[in-house]
């Protein structure tokens, strides 16, 4: 019960964090891509604050060894850099810039995009259950 | 500093608090893709209700903003085709490339990891390229 408390208290403030920051606005999201025309830094401050309690968060959680409420904790980090890994980012990247949703924001736009968001989120969890059935063609070595 | 900078800022800090208690008290990663990703594929089902919980928080929050503070500006576009186009290019790609803005850019980051470092670079620099073809280039969005 604790863990769903928080869980559902950690979602309700990423949330908020997404609304204080501005990020559901496709505006400033494309705003902070668009390099060659109105550039607007605002994406790389909330990147950098989203980071700075991360960057407590995981020495404490690896001193202490496990969750507090008990889970363990999520392993280390895989080093390997493949194809998977680069194409999946290069996709991701220009889905983003082309509507200025990603993941997050798309959840937490669903209620508030009419059409447009719930069209989103739906193609977005067809192209995710679509995914299992792509990743055979990437069997590949590691680039590096 | 100008003010919607500083907003997002404090905003980044209240994202970042988010995933510090995910990971400290649940012991799990805040990456979004992962989250729904897991309940999609079954592998997440064993703390499925954990996901669903945060995904209900994330989703009710800016309904209950909206329905009682103010407004939130979304500027989203209502080009169906380029909604369907570029919803199924971040679900490809964020569950490809195992991770998504939250996933490699907050919590990968953070860690040093070299996989969410280079992810994020490759998925900034193609965001740039898109933006740079679609709307400079032929003025499409």
């Amino acid at each position: 019960m604790l863990r769903l408390i928080s869980a559902l208290f950690a979602g309700s403030l990423f949330g908020l964090g997404l609304i204080v920051s501005d990020m559901l606005n496709a505006d400033r999201v494309q705003g902070w891509l668009d390099v060659l025309g109105n550039w607007d830094p605002t994406l790389a401050f909330v990147l950098g604050g989203a980071i700075l309690p991360m960057l407590l968060a995981w020495p404490l959680s690896a001193r202490r060894g496990k969750a507090l409420l008990g889970n363990v904790l999520p392993g280390p980090a895989s080093v390997r850099i493949d194809w998977e890994l680069f194409f999946g980012a290069a996709l991701f990247g220009a889905g983003w810039a082309l509507v200025g949703l990603c993941p997050g924001p798309a959840v937490a736009g669903l209620g508030l995009n009419g059409i447009s968001g719930i069209l989103f989120f739906l193609t977005m969890i067809m192209g995710m259950s679509l995914t299992p059935y792509l990743r055979r063609h990437f069997q590949k070595p590691a680039m590096a | 500093m100008q003010h919607e900078w500083l907003m997002g800022f404090i905003g980044g800090l209240m994202i970042g608090t988010a995933a510090l208690i995910f990971l400290v008290v649940n012991g799990r990663i805040m990456g979004v893709s992962g989250l729904i990703g897991g309940l999609i594929d079954r592998s997440g089902w064993g703390n499925g209700r954990e996901r669903i919980v945060f995904l209900f928080g994330l989703f009710m929050v800016p309904v209950l903003w909206v329905r009682f503070i103010a407004p939130v500006e979304t500027h989203v576009t209502n080009n169906l085709s380029l909604i369907i186009i570029a919803g199924l290019l971040v679900g490809i790609g964020s569950r490809l490339a195992n991770g998504c803005t939250s996933g490699h850019g907050v919590c990968g980051i953070s860690r040093f990891s070299i996989r969410s470092i280079f992810a994020t670079a490759v998925y900034l620099m193609s965001g740039v390229i898109a933006i740079s073809i679609f709307r400079q280039l032929l003025g499409v969005i």
